[in-house]
């Protein structure tokens, strides 16, 4: 299976090679692009971006691997961040963890049961002072108590319509397909 | 609550403060049109030296001086390049002047841009802050829409364009080749200097590398002049307000903007509100960001010889010493980001360094072996040694691990990792001593918080 980007985002990949001065550059937002159509990098994926930029697959694989944002397996449609570095930590960090660890009913790196969530930690996001703080796809939440927490995952549950057995491959969410367009400065941001 | 002009924050409260709609009524955009039509670069650049403003990225360069060793007979146009990968624990400040007033950085990087001769700017953002990215990407369509980005912005032929560049999630892109390196599409990995950016970056291009609150901070430079711009500070070579950022143990944590020379007690008791429970007093204090040694508000300043740097403050706590790039380093620690970490009584040092420790075994980025090794073993001894299994001995250990990751490696990661390690074992030894014969008391971060549910701030 090959895999192919939408016709609008091969217009932003356009776009992009316009910005810098070698190809290669674009390497990081295009698999940017990619991760939000498809939800994750597959080898297909790594493939594309080899032939569209013109680099060995090696070369990508190599950054795939060195950045975190990018997930090498499926994730479920809602992925959650809980930062436990030290701001967060102090101000129950840990908690949020241990909360949601026994909500989904998986550990950190695994899926919800449901199929709809998958957890993992984060090292400090830059919200240090509304510990503690969770990320939600693109949306931080912040400013933390148990209550709000579930209400966080009981809404989002509610929009994740798709019901899977957990590790099911998952498309990205229709909603971060959209925003992929506003994020590469083709959008009204 | 102490109550300080705001300067750089000053638009942050007003409604949708990101648009231009909005920020234009409160003077955006004046002080780069007075930049390109009134002033000559080098003006531009003179009065940026004569604010004294240190970086404001962690190592406290001042600007100016390194504006100035950009090639004078370069054949190619210099890159600016904007450092926006905000990663640094207990580092939250770039991120509200990307959310809340994006076009103060869009205009600095304008003027910025003018002064050093670049034709393009990158902003190289952490890849999870996608609102700052969002609102970074709408302000520079609405600049671009004005004309202030363009061939000829205020009719001036100098052709400006500014691109959001997405990170992808590794805290060593923050280092500045690394950010050059992942910019140019490869792998966040440091790269030996020399050459230093200013010679040879982006692209093989002579690049400027600032942080966002150093070229956010320009338009105010410009629109009060460098000398007026400077002395707002309390500290002499060392100009302006800055953000300061204050988290942990305080009843409201947050950003604030203060005059450079703030005191941590200020910091913590004024805009901090205190100390989270009254019952818990303040232990210790990590000033600007994880990478700077701890401080104890017990430990006082020992400086009789009146040639010292801190012998205005000779026998008044450590606390109680004026925030600045150079004052700090006497200290024997580092301003870092001006964004401290406040702990009180619950906390065990055992238990903060494991946290710590494990974040930098994580983001090593592997090349050097004194730094992937070290990292990665420290993180181990620390979690023996909270987990009951670790050893009288440790203590030592960590110290001798901690000194073998100095000044042996590419870039200063490794130093930023054992220098918070050894302040940690040096003010808190008898606490790691002790975990080495008992075992730490586990899980003492949240301690405060717990049992509460949380109250999400003040209790
Ligand atoms: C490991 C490491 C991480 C860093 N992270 C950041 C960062 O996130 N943001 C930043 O502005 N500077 C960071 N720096 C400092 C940059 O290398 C560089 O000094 C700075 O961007 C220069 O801008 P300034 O002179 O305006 O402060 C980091 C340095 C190191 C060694
Ligand atoms: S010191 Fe550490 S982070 Fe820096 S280049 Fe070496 S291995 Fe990488
Ligand atoms: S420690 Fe969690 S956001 Fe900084």
């Amino acid at each position: 299976m090959t895999f192919t980007l939408s016709a609008e985002s091969e217009k932003i990949v356009d776009e992009l090679l316009t910005r810098y001065p070698t190809k290669r550059a674009s390497c990081l937002p295009v698999l940017h692009l990619c991760q939000r159509e498809q939800g994750w990098i597959s080898p297909e994926v790594i493939d594309y971006v080899a032939k569209r930029l013109d680099l060995p697959t090696s070369e990508v694989q190599g950054i795939v691997t060195f950045y975190t944002m990018y997930h090498q397996e499926p994730v479920a449609p809602n992925v959650v961040w809980v930062c436990r570095t030290l701001s967060c930590d102090l101000r129950g960090g840990r908690e949020v963890q241990k909360h949601l660890e026994e909500r989904f009913g998986c550990h950190v790196g695994g899926t919800s049961k449901d199929g709809k969530f998958t957890l993992k930690t984060a090292e400090c996001l830059a919200a240090c002072g509304q510990a503690p703080m969770i990320q939600v796809n693109d949306e931080f939440y912040e400013n933390l108590t148990l209550a709000s927490l579930d209400r966080v995952i009981d809404e989002l549950a509610a929009k994740t319509g798709v019901k899977s057995p957990s590790g099911t491959p998952q498309p990205g969410t229709p909603e971060a397909r959209v925003r992929a367009k506003t994020l590469m400065g083709l959008g009204e941001g | 609550m102490a109550d300080f002009p705001k300067v750089l924050s000053n638009r942050y409260a007003l409604p949708q403060s990101w648009t231009l709609k909005t920020v234009e009524a409160h003077g955006a955009y004046s002080a780069a049109r007075q930049a390109f039509t009134t002033m000559k670069p080098e003006q531009i650049a003179a009065e940026v030296k004569d604010a004294n403003i240190r970086g404001r990225g962690g190592a406290g360069f001042p600007a100016g001086v390194k504006w100035s060793f950009l090639p004078k007979d370069s054949k190619v146009a210099p890159y600016l390049v904007i450092n926006a990968d905000e990663g640094e624990p207990g580092t939250f400040k770039d991120r509200t002047i990307m959310e809340l007033d994006p076009h103060r950085l869009i205009e600095g990087c304008l003027i910025a841009m003018r002064a050093i001769g670049a034709n393009v700017c990158y902003i190289y953002v952490r890849g999870e802050l996608v609102t700052s990215i969002k609102r970074l990407e709408a302000a520079i369509e609405e600049a671009r829409s004005r004309g202030y980005i363009g061939k000829q912005p205020f009719g001036v032929n100098h052709e400006l364009k500014i691109y959001v560049h997405m990170g992808a999630g590794a805290y060593i892109c923050g280092e500045e080749t690394s950010l050059l390196n992942s910019l140019e599409g490869m792998r966040g990995e440091p790269r030996l200097k020399p050459p230093f950016p200013a010679v040879k970056g982006a692209f093989g291009a002579p690049t400027i590398v600032n942080n966002v609150e150093t070229i956010a901070s320009v338009p105010d430079i410009i629109r009060m002049g460098g000398k007026a711009w400077s002395d707002q500070s309390r500290l002499p070579r060392d100009g302006g307000t800055r953000l300061y950022g204050v988290s942990g143990h305080v009843k409201t944590p947050g950003v604030y903007e203060a005059p450079v020379g703030l005191t941590l007690r200020e910091l913590i008791y004024d805009l901090g509100g205190g100390m989270l429970y009254a019952a818990r007093p303040l232990k210790a204090v990590i000033p600007g960001g994880s990478s700077t040694p701890v401080l104890r508000p017990g430990d006082l300043v020992h400086a009789p010889d009146e040639k010292h740097p801190l012998h205005p403050w000779h026998g008044k706590s450590h606390i109680d010493v004026p925030m600045g790039v150079d004052t700090f380093r006497a200290l024997g620690t580092m301003l870092g980001t001006c964004c401290a970490i406040v702990m009180d009584d619950s906390v065990n040092m055992v238990d903060v360094a494991r946290n710590l420790m494990h974040f930098y075994s994580h983001e090593s980025c592997g090349q050097c072996t004194p730094c992937r090794e070290g990292t990665g073993w420290l993180h181990d001894v620390l979690r023996n040694l909270c987990e009951g299994r670790g050893s009288e001995n440790d203590a030592a250990m960590l110290v001798e691990i901690a000194n073998n990751m100095m000044g042996n490696t590419i870039c200063a990661f490794a130093d930023g990792t054992a220098m918070p390690m050894l302040g940690l074992l040096q003010k808190f030894r008898e606490e790691f001593i002790e975990a080495g014969k008992r075992g730490a008391p586990k899980h003492t971060l949240g301690a405060t918080v717990r049992g509460i549910g949380f109250t999400g701030g003040a209790a």
